[in-house]
Protein backbone atom coordinates (compact mmCIF):
# COMPACT_ATOMS: atom_id res chain seq x y z
CA UNK A 1 0.00 0.00 0.00
CA UNK A 2 1.65 3.48 -1.10
CA UNK A 3 1.45 6.94 0.36
CA UNK A 4 -0.35 10.14 -0.86
CA UNK A 5 1.28 13.26 -0.51
CA UNK A 6 -0.11 16.41 -1.75
CA UNK A 7 2.13 19.12 -2.88
CA UNK A 8 0.38 22.79 -1.56
CA UNK A 9 1.16 26.34 -1.13
CA UNK A 10 -1.65 28.27 -1.26
CA UNK A 11 -0.22 31.12 -3.26
CA UNK A 12 0.82 30.38 -7.04
CA UNK A 13 4.14 30.42 -8.86
CA UNK A 14 6.33 29.31 -5.98
CA UNK A 15 7.38 26.04 -7.36
CA UNK A 16 4.84 23.46 -6.78
CA UNK A 17 4.57 21.78 -10.45
CA UNK A 18 8.55 21.76 -10.27
CA UNK A 19 8.60 20.24 -6.96
CA UNK A 20 6.28 17.53 -8.02
CA UNK A 21 8.09 16.96 -10.49
CA UNK A 22 11.63 16.72 -9.23
CA UNK A 23 10.12 14.93 -5.90
CA UNK A 24 8.54 12.41 -8.14
CA UNK A 25 11.23 11.84 -10.51
CA UNK A 26 13.67 11.80 -7.67
CA UNK A 27 11.41 8.93 -5.77
CA UNK A 28 11.63 6.73 -9.19
CA UNK A 29 15.42 6.76 -8.95
CA UNK A 30 15.80 5.85 -5.42
CA UNK A 31 13.73 2.65 -6.72
CA UNK A 32 10.21 3.66 -5.66
CA UNK A 33 6.66 3.36 -8.62
CA UNK A 34 5.44 6.33 -8.65
CA UNK A 35 2.70 8.27 -9.63
CA UNK A 36 2.21 11.73 -10.06
CA UNK A 37 -1.35 13.57 -10.65
CA UNK A 38 -2.34 16.69 -11.68
CA UNK A 39 -4.98 18.45 -9.33
CA UNK A 40 -4.66 21.93 -11.53
CA UNK A 41 -7.69 20.76 -13.73
CA UNK A 42 -8.39 23.87 -16.39
CA UNK A 43 -4.54 25.37 -15.75
CA UNK A 44 -2.55 22.14 -16.64
CA UNK A 45 1.08 22.52 -16.72
CA UNK A 46 3.16 19.27 -14.92
CA UNK A 47 3.10 17.71 -17.91
CA UNK A 48 5.28 20.28 -19.94
CA UNK A 49 7.26 20.91 -17.35
CA UNK A 50 7.89 16.78 -17.27
CA UNK A 51 8.51 17.16 -20.95
CA UNK A 52 4.95 14.27 -21.70
CA UNK A 53 3.15 16.81 -23.31
CA UNK A 54 2.74 15.11 -26.68
CA UNK A 55 1.79 11.42 -25.08
CA UNK A 56 -1.62 13.07 -23.58
CA UNK A 57 -4.69 10.84 -24.60
CA UNK A 58 -6.81 10.61 -21.61
CA UNK A 59 -7.27 13.31 -18.45
CA UNK A 60 -8.30 12.66 -15.30
CA UNK A 61 -11.65 13.60 -15.80
CA UNK A 62 -11.91 11.10 -18.28
CA UNK A 63 -11.11 8.98 -15.54
CA UNK A 64 -13.51 9.82 -13.19
CA UNK A 65 -15.84 10.19 -15.74
CA UNK A 66 -15.47 6.53 -16.47
CA UNK A 67 -14.33 6.93 -20.25
CA UNK A 68 -11.23 4.93 -19.82
CA UNK A 69 -9.77 3.23 -17.19
CA UNK A 70 -7.26 4.71 -14.99
CA UNK A 71 -4.30 2.79 -16.47
CA UNK A 72 -5.28 4.34 -20.11
CA UNK A 73 -5.02 7.55 -18.63
CA UNK A 74 -1.35 7.14 -16.93
CA UNK A 75 1.18 7.95 -19.26
CA UNK A 76 4.89 6.21 -18.73
CA UNK A 77 7.72 8.37 -17.91
CA UNK A 78 9.88 6.21 -20.44
CA UNK A 79 13.27 7.72 -19.54
CA UNK A 80 12.97 6.87 -15.98
CA UNK A 81 11.29 3.47 -15.15
CA UNK A 82 8.34 3.47 -12.67
CA UNK A 83 7.24 7.13 -13.02
CA UNK A 84 3.95 7.54 -14.83
CA UNK A 85 1.59 11.10 -14.69
CA UNK A 86 -1.79 11.35 -14.64
CA UNK A 87 -2.72 14.48 -16.37
CA UNK A 88 -5.69 17.49 -15.97
CA UNK A 89 -7.61 17.92 -17.89
CA UNK A 90 -7.17 21.27 -19.90
CA UNK A 91 -10.61 22.74 -20.88
CA UNK A 92 -12.50 21.76 -17.80
CA UNK A 93 -12.89 23.19 -14.34
CA UNK A 94 -11.96 22.61 -11.03
CA UNK A 95 -15.33 21.22 -9.92
CA UNK A 96 -15.44 18.60 -12.76
CA UNK A 97 -14.58 15.66 -10.09
CA UNK A 98 -15.17 16.09 -6.34
CA UNK A 99 -13.44 15.14 -3.46
CA UNK A 100 -15.02 11.89 -3.13
CA UNK A 101 -14.38 10.82 -6.28
CA UNK A 102 -10.62 12.04 -5.99
CA UNK A 103 -10.38 9.53 -2.94
CA UNK A 104 -11.33 6.99 -4.79
CA UNK A 105 -8.74 7.79 -6.77
CA UNK A 106 -5.80 8.03 -4.67
CA UNK A 107 -6.88 4.68 -2.89
CA UNK A 108 -6.95 2.98 -6.28
CA UNK A 109 -3.52 4.25 -7.14
CA UNK A 110 -2.18 3.68 -3.40
CA UNK A 111 -2.83 -0.14 -4.45
CA UNK A 112 -0.21 -0.30 -7.85
CA UNK A 113 1.94 2.65 -6.34
CA UNK A 114 4.81 3.07 -3.64
CA UNK A 115 3.86 6.85 -3.64
CA UNK A 116 1.48 8.89 -5.10
CA UNK A 117 2.20 12.78 -5.57
CA UNK A 118 -0.97 15.24 -5.80
CA UNK A 119 0.28 18.53 -7.33
CA UNK A 120 -2.17 20.89 -6.01
CA UNK A 121 -3.66 24.32 -7.59
CA UNK A 122 -3.30 27.53 -5.92
CA UNK A 123 -6.17 29.27 -3.85
CA UNK A 124 -8.22 27.33 -1.11
CA UNK A 125 -11.25 26.74 -3.08
CA UNK A 126 -12.58 23.23 -4.52
CA UNK A 127 -9.26 22.50 -6.23
CA UNK A 128 -7.73 22.53 -2.96
CA UNK A 129 -10.41 20.41 -1.43
CA UNK A 130 -10.06 18.04 -4.18
CA UNK A 131 -5.99 17.51 -3.91
CA UNK A 132 -6.04 17.30 -0.55
CA UNK A 133 -9.16 14.94 -0.15
CA UNK A 134 -7.47 11.58 -0.62
CA UNK A 135 -3.85 12.59 0.54
CA UNK A 136 -1.92 11.04 3.96
CA UNK A 137 1.00 13.71 4.29
CA UNK A 138 0.86 17.15 3.10
CA UNK A 139 4.21 19.16 2.04
CA UNK A 140 3.99 23.19 1.83
CA UNK A 141 5.92 25.12 -0.58
CA UNK A 142 7.21 28.55 0.20
CA UNK A 143 9.10 31.08 -1.27
CA UNK A 144 10.67 33.89 1.10
CA UNK A 145 8.50 36.55 0.06
CA UNK A 146 5.88 37.60 2.40
CA UNK A 147 2.83 37.29 0.49
CA UNK A 148 4.04 33.19 -0.31
CA UNK A 149 4.45 32.75 4.23
CA UNK A 150 1.46 34.09 4.80
CA UNK A 151 -0.81 32.64 2.34
CA UNK A 152 1.08 29.14 3.66
CA UNK A 153 0.04 29.67 6.91
CA UNK A 154 -3.60 29.73 6.07
CA UNK A 155 -2.87 26.36 4.06
CA UNK A 156 -1.06 25.04 7.31
CA UNK A 157 -4.49 26.23 9.29
CA UNK A 158 -6.36 24.48 6.35
CA UNK A 159 -4.89 21.38 6.73
CA UNK A 160 -4.65 21.40 10.44
CA UNK A 161 -8.74 21.25 10.04
CA UNK A 162 -8.95 18.69 7.36
CA UNK A 163 -7.05 16.41 9.86
CA UNK A 164 -3.87 16.75 7.98
CA UNK A 165 -1.36 17.33 10.43
CA UNK A 166 2.31 17.68 10.73
CA UNK A 167 2.61 18.66 7.12
CA UNK A 168 6.21 19.29 6.12
CA UNK A 169 8.31 22.62 4.65
CA UNK A 170 9.78 23.53 1.66
CA UNK A 171 11.34 26.85 0.79
CA UNK A 172 12.26 27.60 -2.07
CA UNK A 173 13.88 30.23 -4.05
CA UNK A 174 16.28 31.20 -1.53
CA UNK A 175 19.23 33.75 -2.71
CA UNK A 176 22.13 33.31 -0.59
CA UNK A 177 23.45 36.37 -1.37
CA UNK A 178 20.30 38.07 -0.22
CA UNK A 179 19.38 36.06 3.29
CA UNK A 180 23.44 37.28 3.94
CA UNK A 181 22.59 41.04 3.53
CA UNK A 182 19.19 40.81 5.43
CA UNK A 183 17.64 41.97 2.27
CA UNK A 184 15.65 38.12 2.13
CA UNK A 185 14.04 36.28 5.08
CA UNK A 186 16.14 33.32 6.23
CA UNK A 187 15.28 29.73 7.11
CA UNK A 188 15.21 30.27 10.81
CA UNK A 189 12.85 33.30 10.26
CA UNK A 190 10.20 31.66 8.14
CA UNK A 191 9.98 27.78 10.50
CA UNK A 192 9.79 30.31 13.42
CA UNK A 193 6.65 32.05 11.61
CA UNK A 194 5.02 28.86 10.53
CA UNK A 195 6.47 26.49 12.88
CA UNK A 196 5.93 23.53 10.93
CA UNK A 197 9.15 21.17 10.14
CA UNK A 198 11.28 21.79 7.21
CA UNK A 199 11.80 19.16 4.79
CA UNK A 200 13.81 21.40 2.38
CA UNK A 201 15.75 24.37 1.14
CA UNK A 202 16.14 25.29 -2.30
CA UNK A 203 18.18 27.74 -3.39
CA UNK A 204 17.48 29.91 -6.65
CA UNK A 205 19.35 28.59 -9.46
CA UNK A 206 18.99 28.71 -13.15
CA UNK A 207 19.62 25.57 -13.88
CA UNK A 208 16.00 24.61 -13.01
CA UNK A 209 14.86 27.07 -15.56
CA UNK A 210 17.14 25.50 -17.91
CA UNK A 211 15.89 22.16 -17.22
CA UNK A 212 12.44 23.30 -17.32
CA UNK A 213 12.75 24.39 -20.85
CA UNK A 214 14.27 21.32 -21.81
CA UNK A 215 11.32 19.62 -19.74
CA UNK A 216 13.72 17.55 -17.97
CA UNK A 217 13.47 18.13 -13.88
CA UNK A 218 16.52 19.04 -12.73
CA UNK A 219 16.56 16.48 -9.79
CA UNK A 220 18.41 14.50 -12.54
CA UNK A 221 21.15 16.92 -13.76
CA UNK A 222 24.07 16.05 -11.06
CA UNK A 223 26.14 19.30 -10.81
CA UNK A 224 23.30 21.71 -10.78
CA UNK A 225 22.34 22.58 -6.69
CA UNK A 226 19.05 22.66 -6.64
CA UNK A 227 18.87 19.17 -8.14
CA UNK A 228 21.12 18.27 -4.99
CA UNK A 229 18.50 19.88 -3.02
CA UNK A 230 15.83 17.94 -4.59
CA UNK A 231 17.53 14.60 -4.30
CA UNK A 232 17.91 15.08 -0.22
CA UNK A 233 14.20 16.41 0.10
CA UNK A 234 13.55 12.91 -2.07
CA UNK A 235 15.68 10.69 0.34
CA UNK A 236 13.90 12.76 3.39
CA UNK A 237 10.30 11.89 2.35
CA UNK A 238 11.51 8.17 2.58
CA UNK A 239 12.67 8.36 6.05
CA UNK A 240 16.16 9.03 5.65
CA UNK A 241 17.94 12.08 7.70
CA UNK A 242 19.74 14.09 5.21
CA UNK A 243 21.90 17.00 6.26
CA UNK A 244 21.17 20.68 4.52
CA UNK A 245 23.49 21.58 1.87
CA UNK A 246 26.09 23.79 2.72
CA UNK A 247 24.75 27.22 0.83
CA UNK A 248 28.03 29.24 1.84
CA UNK A 249 30.05 27.10 -0.57
CA UNK A 250 27.00 28.02 -3.09
CA UNK A 251 27.72 31.82 -2.96
CA UNK A 252 31.44 31.44 -3.35
CA UNK A 253 32.37 34.47 -1.46
CA UNK A 254 33.30 32.94 2.12
CA UNK A 255 34.19 29.04 1.78
CA UNK A 256 35.54 29.79 5.02
CA UNK A 257 32.22 29.02 7.28
CA UNK A 258 32.30 25.58 7.99
CA UNK A 259 28.81 24.63 9.04
CA UNK A 260 26.01 26.61 7.51
CA UNK A 261 22.84 24.56 8.43
CA UNK A 262 23.75 23.49 11.42
CA UNK A 263 20.40 22.90 13.15
CA UNK A 264 18.59 19.90 14.19
CA UNK B 1 23.27 27.65 15.38
CA UNK B 2 26.28 29.74 13.84
CA UNK B 3 24.44 30.27 10.40
CA UNK B 4 21.53 31.75 12.08
CA UNK B 5 23.60 34.02 13.93
CA UNK B 6 25.85 34.93 11.04
CA UNK B 7 22.29 35.57 9.43
CA UNK B 8 20.44 37.18 11.82
CA UNK B 9 22.99 39.97 12.82
CA UNK B 10 21.55 42.42 10.34
CA UNK B 11 18.77 44.98 12.28
CA UNK B 12 16.84 47.26 10.60
CA UNK B 13 17.40 45.39 6.90
CA UNK B 14 14.32 45.10 4.94
CA UNK B 15 13.78 41.09 5.69
CA UNK B 16 13.24 42.79 9.25
CA UNK B 17 10.49 45.05 7.93
CA UNK B 18 9.28 42.05 6.57
CA UNK B 19 9.15 39.69 9.22
CA UNK B 20 7.64 42.23 11.51
CA UNK B 21 5.05 42.55 8.83
CA UNK B 22 4.26 39.65 8.41
CA UNK B 23 4.13 38.86 12.36
CA UNK B 24 1.54 41.29 12.57
CA UNK B 25 -0.76 40.43 9.40
CA UNK B 26 -0.76 36.88 10.75
CA UNK B 27 -2.06 37.39 14.00
CA UNK B 28 -5.09 38.84 12.71
CA UNK B 29 -5.23 36.04 9.86
CA UNK B 30 -5.53 33.35 12.73
CA UNK B 31 -7.56 35.30 14.59
CA UNK B 32 -9.99 35.63 12.03
CA UNK B 33 -10.79 39.58 13.11
CA UNK B 34 -10.71 42.77 11.25
CA UNK B 35 -10.00 46.47 12.48
CA UNK B 36 -14.02 46.69 12.77
CA UNK B 37 -14.16 43.90 15.12
CA UNK B 38 -11.73 45.52 17.06
CA UNK B 39 -13.44 48.53 16.82
CA UNK B 40 -16.15 46.89 18.49
CA UNK B 41 -14.26 45.67 21.48
CA UNK B 42 -12.90 48.92 21.83
CA UNK B 43 -15.99 50.48 21.98
CA UNK B 44 -17.34 48.13 24.62
CA UNK B 45 -14.69 48.53 26.77
CA UNK B 46 -15.18 51.72 27.01
CA UNK B 47 -18.02 51.85 28.11
CA UNK B 48 -17.58 48.86 30.55
CA UNK B 49 -14.92 50.82 32.04
CA UNK B 50 -16.22 54.16 31.96
CA UNK B 51 -18.65 53.00 34.79
CA UNK B 52 -15.49 52.74 36.94
CA UNK B 53 -13.40 55.23 35.90
CA UNK B 54 -12.29 58.46 34.01
CA UNK B 55 -10.37 57.51 30.48
CA UNK B 56 -9.03 59.23 27.88
CA UNK B 57 -11.12 57.90 24.92
CA UNK B 58 -8.51 59.49 22.20
CA UNK B 59 -6.06 57.72 23.51
CA UNK B 60 -7.26 54.31 23.66
CA UNK B 61 -5.12 51.79 21.99
CA UNK B 62 -6.20 48.41 21.31
CA UNK B 63 -3.80 46.28 19.27
CA UNK B 64 -3.74 42.03 18.92
CA UNK B 65 -0.63 40.74 19.14
CA UNK B 66 1.44 37.42 20.08
CA UNK B 67 2.53 36.33 23.13
CA UNK B 68 4.42 33.26 24.62
CA UNK B 69 2.42 31.05 26.97
CA UNK B 70 3.85 30.89 30.49
CA UNK B 71 3.92 26.93 30.30
CA UNK B 72 4.92 25.76 26.86
CA UNK B 73 5.98 28.58 25.06
CA UNK B 74 3.36 28.26 22.75
CA UNK B 75 2.91 31.61 20.81
CA UNK B 76 -0.99 32.73 21.46
CA UNK B 77 -2.68 35.86 20.48
CA UNK B 78 -2.49 38.28 23.14
CA UNK B 79 -5.13 41.43 23.00
CA UNK B 80 -3.25 44.27 24.13
CA UNK B 81 -4.86 47.05 25.16
CA UNK B 82 -3.51 50.62 26.59
CA UNK B 83 -5.83 52.86 28.21
CA UNK B 84 -5.03 56.17 29.73
CA UNK B 85 -7.20 56.66 33.05
CA UNK B 86 -8.10 60.29 33.89
CA UNK B 87 -9.50 59.62 37.52
CA UNK B 88 -10.98 57.20 39.24
CA UNK B 89 -15.01 57.58 40.18
CA UNK B 90 -16.28 57.62 43.46
CA UNK B 91 -16.67 54.34 44.57
CA UNK B 92 -19.54 55.05 46.87
CA UNK B 93 -21.77 55.71 44.03
CA UNK B 94 -20.60 52.57 42.33
CA UNK B 95 -21.66 50.35 45.31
Amino acid sequence: MGEVIVITSGKGGVGKTTTAANIGTGLTKLGHKVAIVDADIGLRNLDVVMGLENRIVYDIVDVVDGVCRLKQALIKDKRYDGLYLLPAAQTRDKNAINPEQMQKLTNELKETFDFVLIDCPAGIEQGFKNAIAGADRAIVVTTPEISAVRDADRIIGLLEAAELSDPKLIINRIRVDMVKKGEMMNIEDMIDILAIDLIGIVPDDETIVISTNKGEPVVTVQNSLAGQAYRNITRRITGEEVPYINMEEVDGFITKLKKIFSFK
Amino acid sequence: MDFFKFFNRNNGTSKNLAKERLKLVLVHDRTNCSTHFLDMVKDDMIKVISDYMEIDESGLEIKLTKTKRDHDDASIPALVANIPIKKMKDRSRID
